[in-house]
């Protein structure tokens, strides 16, 4: 096993792949920061230099200016919010909620609509129109726009049902993130129906899936350990893209005040809060969570291009 | 043709018949009408006469049929917040945001096209490539950054626009226009600006891409051979060969303007009907957000029904197909 295992890794190393990403500054680059953003993310409890529970902190605080500026705290080296909140510590959590938004939304539309492309795709028929049809209904809106709307409707329900007694004990602060995460991927579940749909259409015409319909292997089967595989570099390319847009719908989302709460902030939230104070010249609580949101973003936008760029056979030289 | 179109407009339906489905819950389901109709002190015996009057208590189905006939007229009853009908609301907020949809449109294609031929006649001035890098860089930042990064830029910092509202307005009688006076276009112009310039990016690629094709083609040749000046080579004969495929993109992506404008609606102030659907979720106002749920599907149903329609007159191959 272990041999089979390091001989995998050298070819893994050997590939075009590899050697396309040696080649290309730009997404060593970029793969870096987004390490550096993952590593932040997952870290934030241990290198965040303050606590940023309501409970410790101190109104006194309050609007303190970066460390570099004429009434700078060095404890705060990028200022704090109107409650005292460390703007650096707030970043790390708050990209950690970010991401694991982003993550899991991408992750379940991905799921949704790589498993009705392939079934779409293996089936024909009218399970293909129906499938089809309804990806096409819902790609007339702009996957942005269906994601606020679900996210809008959803949150006026639960509110709705708070109030009227319905519903005790949960607030739409508590399901908010789980809101998000359905309701963006839930937007962008037709773009890989329809990849998977279109590769899984050209992965049966090779011979080895007639191979495996003779042997009599179930439908299932078929579509999960033969064609699904095959499937796999178009599907991470619109991944990698997905999640960039996943987490820059999130952000948009929580700036529009239907995304995630004021009480366990993501980046988007962080740039909400911080939107009412530019006015009265306090840009610290903007500017600071955007740079993190845009760091983030256009690097894993990076990295899904230079993919698709490096998995694409035409480009192949 | 006439078969195609059947078809088209059989999909239409459907989608708007499933929008109007979960508006009609929504608008079932959620809240109680009669409570946000009434005062405090009206009697359960009053309440349950205002229920019969609209109908509650009918059985399901019938009330669904009803909600589309009254949606059909444009009846979506009374806002709960506003205390006004919905009809009214959007009737004085829907010119708001198509007014600055129809600026955004104008800028990005009017600047993308511009600078998207200038970047293809000068494709190795240095200025050329650093605005192809940093359109790369703008596609791909959040619009409500862009919004909050103009707004510090031009309110905060430099005190030249306003940050938020639409300015003074004129009433033409069918709706209220800011477009007639300077102070409205002072307000117009950096939401316009923010949500147009996703559109003016894709727009500006596609020109520079057309541009640089057509300027290898042999008529262009000859154009120049013939001893036309480069002004007219540029203008008149490259750039018109390039417009039929930005007419199509760009229509399509008026839906795109249309979806965006909520966000640049929010970051300023800006009181079309997209900021209407937000503060109607957060004060849980159902009329409103039913009633905006199936604007946004008719306007997107429209959209796409006249660009397929569009693309049927322009491109004879799918005549051909389809006969």
């Amino acid at each position: 096993m272990v041999k089979t295992e390091q001989s995998r890794l050298r070819v893994f190393l050997d590939s075009d792949l590899v050697h396309s990403f040696k080649r290309s500054p730009l997404a060593i680059t970029a793969t870096l920061a987004t390490l550096a953003c993952f590593a932040v993310a997952l870290l934030a409890p241990a290198i965040s230099p303050h606590c940023i529970e309501p409970i410790c902190l101190d109104l006194m605080n309050g609007l303190t200016p970066p460390a570099w500026t004429e009434y700078g705290d060095p404890a705060f080296p990028l200022g704090t919010d109107e409650q005292g909140r460390d703007i650096l510590s707030a970043i790390f959590y708050a990209s950690r909620v970010s991401l694991v938004v982003g993550f899991a939304a991408v992750g379940f539309g991905m799921v949704l609509g790589v498993a009705l492309g392939i079934i779409a795709g293996y089936f024909g028929g009218w399970v293909d129109a129906v499938i089809m049809r309804l990806a096409d209904m819902q790609l007339t809106f702009p996957s942005i726009l269906v994601a606020l709307l679900i996210a809008g409707v959803v949150r006026s329900i639960i509110t709705d049902l708070a109030e009227r007694g319905i519903l005790t004990g949960i607030t739409f602060e508590d399901v908010a993130v789980f809101v998000l995460i359905v309701a963006i991927g839930l937007s962008d579940w037709p773009r890989f129906a329809r990849v998977a749909r279109g590769a899984t259409l050209v992965e049966l015409n090779k011979g080895y899936v007639a191979a495996a319909k003779v042997l009599g292997l179930p439908a299932r089967r078929i579509m999960v350990r033969h064609v699904l595989p095959n499937l796999m570099g178009p599907i991470l390319v619109i991944a990698t893209i997905g999640l960039a847009l996943a987490i820059i719908a999130e952000a948009t989302l929580s700036f529009l005040g239907v995304g995630v709460p004021p009480t366990n902030p993501s980046l988007g939230t962080l740039i909400r809060i911080g939107n009412e104070y530019l006015f009265s010249g306090e840009w610290w609580i903007t500017l600071f969570p955007a740079l993190g949101l845009v760091t983030l973003v256009l690097s894993v936008n990076i990295i899904g291009d230079w993919l698709r760029d490096a998995l694409n056979p035409k480009l192949r030289r | 043709m006439f078969a195609y179109l059947v078809k088209r407009i059989f999909q239409s339906v459907i989608v708007m018949l499933a929008v109007a489905l979960i508006s009609f819950l929504l608008f079932a389901f959620v809240g109680d009408p009669v409570s946000n109709l009434v005062g405090q002190d009206t009697t359960i015996e009053q309440r349950e006469i205002i229920r019969e009057q609209l109908g509650l208590n009918d059985p399901f189905y019938i009330q669904f049929l009803n909600f589309i006939g009254h949606a059909v007229q444009g009846d979506f009853g009374q806002s709960w917040f506003w205390k006004k009908p919905v009809a009214e609301l959007i009737a004085s907020r829907l010119p708001v945001t198509l007014e600055l949809v129809f600026v955004s449109a104008l800028l990005a294609m009017g600047l993308g096209m511009l600078l998207g031929v200038l970047t293809a006649i000068h494709r190795y001035h240095w200025s050329a490539r650093l605005l192809l890098t940093v359109s790369l860089v703008g596609v791909s930042l959040p619009t409500f950054l862009i919004g909050i990064g103009l707004i510090y830029l031009f309110s905060v910092i430099l005190g030249w626009l306003p940050s938020f509202g639409r300015g003074k307005t004129m009433d033409l009688g069918l709706w209220e226009t800011s477009l007639l006076s300077a102070d409205g276009w002072a307000h117009i112009i950096m939401p316009a600006v923010t949500l147009s310039l996703f559109q003016m990016t894709l727009v500006l690629r596609l020109v520079r891409t057309e541009m640089l094709e057509t300027l290898q083609t042999d008529f262009i040749k000859f154009a120049r051979a013939r001893g036309l000046g480069t002004r007219t080579v540029y203008y008149r004969h490259a750039l018109r060969n390039t417009l039929v495929p930005v007419i199509t993109i760009a229509g399509l992506n008026i839906g795109l303007l249309v979806a965006f404008s909520i966000i640049t609606e929010t970051v300023f102030q800006y009181p079309g009907v997209g900021l209407m659907f937000l503060k109607a979720v957060q004060l849980v106002d159902i009329p409103v957000m039913s009633a905006y749920l199936m604007l946004v599907a008719l306007i997107f149903v429209a959209i796409n029904f006249l660009v397929d329609v569009l693309y049927f007159a322009v491109d004879p191959r799918l005549r051909t197909q389809t006969s």
